[in-house]
């Protein structure tokens, strides 16, 4: 039997993907444990392995294949010495059931704050085996399946007529030919006002973000505290480490990590997670950092933080960043995490309240540090002043929590030596 | 005057109507059927069933002179004209018996009497000079047909006879015209000649069976012929001119005319809808050749009014109103997932011997479609059950569309086709390809096994021939 290779669920809550790249050819022999491809998910690129050896015989979803359903077929592999011949047999080997995709609706985004795992239990391998379990079956005739392949029509893109939505024949035929349908109307719309826009199609990691923060900001009762940290102790404290005998280069951002690990250690409440029967509460200490990439935002973490030392704290948060640039970040090292960091001072903004990365309580927004004018014991003075903003659940973290917590914060950074404890 | 009310009131009891009202009742509709002469309607009593009956006399019989063909000494075979009759009337009967006993199970109200519509949401129904009104919300109309007569053809019911009188015959023809050759004049033909009469089957058509397909059509024609019936093909019946004892028909082909003797004429030539006693007048209903114009849903224009099966276009089968039966009061209902009738999808079954059955279209008609097409074919001379049931005549043809593996048509004559049938009547409902047929495993040894052989055919992959 040949055996059918379907989009991986890399992470809980993807139900799409897209295929990047193959890093095999058709025909090409496979070793188990050879890459196979490239999947994009929501959040990163992930390399597909091979869990059995044989042929790649038959590459059913073609590089650069964006909403490609999790479940969906996407290449055919053949054990070692078996006929090219029961391809053939293999029904389900026809593009047209590659075309799965996004109609099923048993494979609703479980995207829900609560379905996501907690950090202590990262689940997701970094690279999922193959084949998947497969999910999100496309109901369709196998006539409409032929003649969807035949015409290149998306059977995802259809709405089925048969019994419980089923696409028979006269959907397929119904529906325009491939892509024939969008750029006719793209045509039709730039002659009527040329270049008034450009449209760049979403990336599943676009939607998925659009998403998961559109969710957070609607369902999420946000409130925000503000509060100023005078962080000259942390400045000179920096500069000495960088100064020692094989000095550390530590940023601002990694002190403030660890502070607010330690923040987080001494009050529990705060590293937790709303869901309706419970709060959550997590036992490990993981503090995500965001992290602008050039096709979106993510949140690698950086788990145990509070038992970290900063230099430790400083080059994972350094390769986390570098990976995460390259797409080449693992499932498991940007799913769950209790808090997050979010950090523009480097732009030179002052303060802002960010929105909290579901399933998460809490968010804590760093502006720059920066020399302002103070009052010091009744005099004017300069001091380096950095404000953070903490964005919080109310369903979880009761203002007074909030404001606790932000108060132990600030004690540590302004105080960093005992971040080095 | 009473008045009674209802969710809806379905006007006939046949295939159709008695299946409309069940369904209706099913989905807990208040429901009332108005039925004037018998319940199960023509198919029951005067049509599908007592004719099966009737063929299976003849099948007994034929296979008792056969007996000795399979080593069976059978003394003497005889048949008993009024047994045989008897035996489909009771069938008949007991049927009846059982529509009436669902009907009252589902609760169903069932009155007696012609009904007809009455202004918007009343139906009247007349019985003995009494009338009583029903209101519904809704009311299908399923009255179903009648035989068609045609000028000079008209039967008298004694040397003339309609499907009805040929149904329950006193005495056996010697000599027998059956005019038309479709599903009722074929089995009709079919009956009589094994019971021993000199059959003459007139056709207007260039061939019998005209609705099947050409390949099909020859088959059975030479069968048929074989059997010693005679048959004339792109002739008209011009009169007939009715003796005390027998009648002559003249009969018409290629520009000569002949005459024709026999005892008896069955008149087959198809069938009217029985239009004319709805109350239709003054409504929005609207009729074209004869037959109610509806949507797929089964609507008439009339806001309320439904109308299905034989009143409504072709085919005029049983199975068909049943099925529109069910979508129409389905779509009333507010029920989900309910799906027009494809009428592609819709077998057709001819019980003479040998029986003929059919679905989606033939290859003359596919191929007039334009499209690419793979045939298969797959003889009974060539299937070992066929050979033991000694029935090695037939042949099983299937058209698929070269290009997608659509299955457009099978075609099949032969020993319990119509049987087989419904086997690629799933196939199309689910849309399989030949790919799923190639790969379902059938048993041996099956008539059924033909049906397999004949999609490996149509792709060159044939095994057993």
């Amino acid at each position: 039997m040949p055996i059918e290779i379907r989009m991986p669920a890399v992470s809980p809550s993807m139900t799409e993907g897209s295929l990047a790249r193959w890093l095999k050819k058709e025909g090409e022999t496979v070793k188990a444990g050879d890459l196979l491809a490239e999947i994009e998910t929501d959040k990163a690129i992930v390399e597909l392995v091979a869990e059995s050896a044989g042929t790649l015989a038959r590459i059913v979803v073609p590089d650069e294949s964006n909403n490609v359903q999790v479940g969906a077929l996407i290449a055919v592999l053949l054990a070692p010495g078996e006929p090219a011949a029961s391809l053939a047999q293999s029904s389900t080997a026809t593009p047209a059931a590659a075309a799965a995709a996004a109609h099923a609706p048993a494979t609703a985004a479980p995207s829900a704050p609560s379905a996501s795992p907690a950090p202590s239990a990262p689940s997701a391998p970094s690279a999922p085996s193959v084949p998947s379990a497969p999910s999100g079956r496309i109901l369709a005739s196998p006539l409409a399946r032929r003649i969807a392949a035949e015409r290149g029509v998306q059977l995802a893109s259809l709405r089925g007529s048969g019994p419980n939505g089923r696409i028979v024949r006269l959907d397929v035929e119904a529906a325009p030919a491939a892509e024939a349908a969008p750029a006719a109307a793209a045509a039709a719309a730039s002659s009527i006002s040329a270049a008034a826009y450009e449209e760049i199609p979403n990336s599943s990691m676009r939607r998925m973000i659009a998403k998961r923060l559109s969710d957070a900001k609607q369902s999420i009762p946000h409130y925000y505290l503000t509060i100023d940290c005078v962080i000259d102790a942390l400045q000179k404290l920096r500069q000495e480490i960088k100064d020692c005998p094989d000095g550390a280069k530590l940023s601002v951002n990694d002190f403030v990590i660890k502070a607010a690990a330690l923040a987080l250690q001494k009050l529990p409440g705060v590293n937790a997670s709303w869901t309706e029967a419970a709060i959550r509460r997590y036992s490990s200490v993981d503090v995500a950092v965001a992290v602008a990439t050039p096709t979106g935002l993510i949140t690698p973490i950086v788990r145990n933080a509070e038992r970290k030392k900063l230099t430790q704290i400083s080059a994972e948060v350094k390769d986390l960043g570098l990976r995460a640039r390259a797409g080449k970040l693992a499932a498991e090292e940007y799913q769950g995490g209790g808090f997050t960091i979010s950090n523009l001072g480097m732009y030179g903004i002052r303060e802002f309240a960010a929105i909290i990365n579901p399933p998460q309580s809490a968010i804590l927004a760093v502006g720059a540090a920066e020399q302002r004018a103070v009052v010091k014991d009744g005099a004017l003075a300069i001091a380096t002043m950095m404000t953070c903003t903490l964005s919080a659940d109310h369903r979880v973290v009761d203002g007074a929590l909030g404001a606790e917590y932000l108060a132990a914060f600030k004690k540590l950074i302004e105080h960093p030596l005992s971040l080095l404890l | 005057m009473t008045e009674k009310s209802f969710d809806i009131v379905v006007i006939g009891a046949g295939p159709g109507g008695y299946v409309a009202a069940i369904r209706a009742a099913q989905l807990g509709l208040k429901t009332a059927v108005v039925e004037r002469e018998h319940l199960g309607g023509i198919c029951l009593n005067w049509g599908c069933i007592p004719t099966k009956a009737l063929l299976k006399s003849a099948e007994v019989l034929r296979q008792a002179q056969h007996a000795a063909d399979y080593g069976i000494e059978v003394a003497q075979v005889s048949f008993n004209l009024a047994q045989v009759v008897k035996r489909s009337r009771a069938i008949s009967a007991q049927l009846q018996a059982g529509v009436k006993h669902l009907l009252k199970k589902n609760k169903v109200e069932v009155f007696t009497g012609s009904g007809k519509l009455a202004g918007a949401g009343k139906v009247a129904v007349s019985q003995d000079g009494k009338t009583i009104t029903l209101t519904a919300r809704h009311i299908i109309l399923a009255a179903g047909a009648r035989a068609r007569i045609m000028p000079g053809l008209e039967p008298d019911g004694q040397r003339v006879w309609s499907y009805k009188e040929a149904m329950v015959p006193e005495a056996m023809p010697k000599s027998l015209l059956v005019v038309g050759s479709g599903a009722i004049g074929i089995e009709f033909a079919s009956f009589y000649r094994t019971l021993g009469a000199e059959v003459t089957v007139v056709e207007v058509l260039e061939r019998i069976l005209p609705v099947e397909d050409a390949e099909i059509s020859a088959l059975a024609r030479k069968s048929f012929e074989k059997q010693g019936i005679k048959v004339l093909t792109a002739a008209t019946v011009k009169s007939l001119k009715r003796g005390t004892e027998n009648v002559t028909a003249a009969i018409e082909s290629a520009g000569k005319e002949s005459q024709l003797t026999v005892d008896r004429v069955i008149v087959a030539v198809g069938i009217s809808a029985n239009t004319e006693k709805l109350g239709l007048e003054g409504t929005k209903v609207r009729i074209e050749r004869g037959h109610v114009v509806v949507n797929q849903w089964l609507e008439t224009d009339e806001p309320g009014v439904y109308a299905i099966g034989d009143l409504t276009a072709p085919p005029w089968l049983a199975h068909k109103a049943s099925h529109e039966a069910v979508i129409c009061v389905e779509k009333i209902a507010g029920q989900a997932d309910v799906h027009p009738l494809d009428i592609m999808k819709i077998p057709g079954c001819t019980y003479s011997h040998p029986q003929i059955a059919s679905i989606g279209l033939s290859e003359e008609k596919a191929r007039a479609g334009g499209r690419e097409l793979k045939v298969g074919r797959f003889p009974f001379q060539a299937n070992g059950k066929a050979i033991a049931l000694g029935e090695a005549e037939g042949l099983i043809k299937t058209i698929f569309d070269a290009k997608t593996g659509e299955l457009i048509g099978a075609h099949m004559i032969g020993a319990e086709v119509t049987e087989l049938i419904q086997g690629y009547a799933i196939a199309k409902t689910l849309e399989t390809t030949e790919a799923e047929l190639m790969n379902t495993v059938f048993p041996h040894p099956t008539l059924s096994e033909m049906m397999h052989e004949s999609v490996l055919d149509a792709y060159g992959r044939v095994i057993h021939f």
